[in-house]
């Protein structure tokens, strides 16, 4: 890792922390949902897919850039509420492989019906194109996107912040999310807070799908889907139950796959996933409950 | 009597849909052999998450190595070059048979699925399903772009197609009584002691490590041979044995009822043959004398959105969990308000 340290450009730490923001944002819309429902969303990449074919129409439709992002946050929206009344709700109170089987038939439909409404090939989202050109800052050329990307991902962390510790819902989502049962006793409403947790989760997946269309704008199928499993890795490593561990499982998972693949070199670099996840084996074994979670699981875990 | 009817139930299945498969015409006989070694493949699944209650997404890397392992040594040596071109010396003339490749691919499986079950054993939970998607990401990856030891991204052609109707049925049989045998022995028993109740199965002396670790390695045969089984049935690629087909088979067994060996065979028949005759109807296929002819990518939509309403409507699954009996069938009326169970 030191020898890696050394060659390494500005441009690949300014890469890795900016998919390091976008994976920190998709965390927390994972782990927001997980630490109240117990479920993990594997349906979240299909959304930020739907957000991007948003974004892609509606810049071959010739619309402004503003009116493709409102568009791509009706539709990841929309989808998301339909998401949670239509599966998660009557689902709740199963065990949490029924739901995560259930999120995989999710997945898997709305990939399909992306592929034969949209077909296998893809489409390019070139609106918000002039975001990919570099800033010069200091004399090191830097992607714009990449400052914009930190810079959202940071901001949108912070109104997170404000809203889980300032607001009441806040307040509710994370007594809800340290035990649910007992909150519910003390007048927490289940479907309120479960409903702003998914709305949030929604938001930050519209906000995502921006940022991963500007970065890749090639909007196929599989859009966003190997982001999610490397998320989701990240979101295990760091800690599934709070959302600060999982944040910043997200967004170590995806520092660290940034600069493995900007300083790997060509000949290995095909080998990236091999790397990653073999490091997140090793960290699973030392530490299961998860890098940044803090206390003792009982003694005897429950599966 | 009881015990007959939890093997045999599964068995007649398996045999049924080969009698069937035989009736046919070899394009449909092509479906009914890809549902048999997805039949297979499910069971192998069944034998670690039905009886430990761990989840595994790792299983279809020991698919994939089974098929690589029955595959390198089938294919004919003067075929070798050509689609394998990066192959390691020792394997250029290494050849068996077709059941010696079964055999190693069963082998390869059960000593893959042992060594990555050292570690990963003691984990559970969301822990051990994240390190066995681990396990898949790193298996695709390597057989991907590692082409020293097979075709890396080319399709597995010229390995000699012997999985007709009878070795499918039979490795299906095979996959279906060796965890039949397994559930009923004492390893099993412990096992799914472990899965009702971990901490009363501890003290009661059981070890949950070392019966998880034999049940994963177990499975894992399973899932090696299944894989012999599928490079033998067509030119299989690493791209088919990935995601898409991790989340059909953990789907088939979700739906048919993780908790029974009749729950695997029924979720993988049910979900294989729908699967199956929609994909047909969307060549165009007479049923009962009405002509279908659906648009293509009608099968993957109608399956997807079946198995989230099968999983909304019936979350234990189609058999729900329970083992065919006969006395049970008799009377039935024990659990209240259960809908009917499909099989």
């Amino acid at each position: 890792m030191t020898l890696a340290f050394l060659n390494l450009s500005w441009q690949t730490l300014a890469d890795a922390l900016a998919l390091g923001g976008v994976y920190a944002l998709m965390a927390v819309g994972i782990g927001l949902v997980f630490g109240i429902l117990r479920l993990v969303n594997f349906a979240y990449g299909q959304l930020v897919m739907a957000g991007a074919y948003a974004l892609a129409y509606s810049s071959t439709w010739g619309w402004p850039s503003w009116a493709g992002i409102l568009l791509c946050f009706g539709v990841v929206l929309a989808l998301t509420i339909a998401m949670d009344r239509l599966v998660f709700r009557p689902l709740r109170t199963q065990s949490p492989a029924v739901m995560l089987v259930a999120t995989f038939a999710v997945a898997f439909l709305l990939q399909n019906i992306a592929v034969l409404s949209f077909g296998q090939l893809g489409t390019i989202a070139s609106a918000l194109a002039p975001l990919n050109q570099p800033w010069i800052i200091g004399g090191v050329a830097v992607r714009k996107i990449a400052v914009v990307s930190v810079v959202v991902a940071a901001a949108c962390l912070a109104l997170l912040q404000l809203l889980l510790t300032r607001t009441s819902v806040g307040l509710q989502m994370r007594a809800a999310s340290m035990d649910f049962r007992t909150a519910r006793i003390l007048g927490v409403r289940a479907n309120r807070v479960i409903g702003a947790a998914v709305l949030v989760s929604g938001l930050l997946a519209a906000v995502v799908a921006v940022m991963l269309t500007v970065q890749n704008p090639l909007v196929t199928p599989t859009f966003a889907l190997d982001d999610t499993i490397v998320v989701l890795a990240g979101v295990v490593l760091g800690g599934l139950n709070r959302p600060v561990p999982a944040t910043l499982g997200g967004f170590s998972i995806g520092f660290a796959s940034g600069l493995l693949g900007g300083t790997l070199p060509t000949n290995q670099s095909q080998y990236l996933p091999t790397f990653l996840f073999a490091a997140v084996i090793l960290v699973l074994l030392v530490r299961p409950n998860g890098l940044f979670a803090r206390g003792r699981a009982g003694a005897v875990e429950r599966v | 009597m009881r015990r007959a009817a939890e093997l045999g139930g599964p068995a007649a299945l398996v045999l049924a849909t080969a009698l069937l498969g035989l009736a046919v015409t070899s394009s449909l006989q092509t479906y009914f052999l890809d549902t048999l070694v997805k039949v297979a493949i499910v069971v192998g699944l069944y034998v670690f998450i039905g009886n430990s209650g761990v989840l595994s997404f790792g299983h279809i890397s020991f698919v994939a190595l089974g098929a690589w392992t029955a595959g390198v040594l089938t294919v004919p040596a003067t075929e070798k070059p050509a689609i394998m071109p990066g192959l390691a010396h020792f394997l250029l003339h290494a050849h068996v048979g077709n059941v010696a490749s079964l055999a190693l691919a069963a082998a390869a499986g059960f000593v893959f699925a042992f060594l990555v079950g050292l570690p990963l054993m003691r984990l559970s939970g969301l822990a051990a399903g994240i390190a066995t998607f681990g396990v898949l990401e790193i298996t695709n990856n390597v057989l991907r772009y590692y082409d020293k030891i097979g075709p890396g991204l080319n399709a597995f052609s010229s390995v000699p197609q012997t999985t007709g109707i009878w070795q499918a049925a039979i490795g299906a049989l095979v996959c279906v009584a060796l965890a039949f045998a397994y559930q009923r022995s004492r390893f099993g028993r412990m096992l799914r002691a472990t899965r009702e109740d971990p901490a009363a199965a501890s003290a009661a002396g059981i070890s949950i490590y070392r019966q998880r670790l034999l049940a994963f390695a177990l499975s894992g045969a399973l899932a090696g041979l299944a894989g012999g089984l599928y490079v033998h049935l067509l030119p299989i690629e690493i791209d088919s044995l990935y995601l898409d087909l991790t989340f059909l088979t953990l789907a088939m067994l979700v739906v048919g009822g993780s908790g029974s060996l009749l729950g695997a065979v029924v979720g993988a028949l049910a979900i294989g043959g729908l699967d199956s005759f929609l994909s047909a109807s969307e060549n165009g296929v007479d049923v009962v004398g009405i002509h279908l002819d659906l648009p293509t990518g009608t099968a993957v939509i109608v399956v997807g959105a079946l198995m989230a309403i099968v999983l909304v409507l019936r979350p234990s699954g189609l058999s729900g969990g329970r083992e065919l009996s006969l006395p049970r069938l008799r009377r039935r009326a024990q659990r209240p308000a259960a809908t009917e169970p499909a099989a």
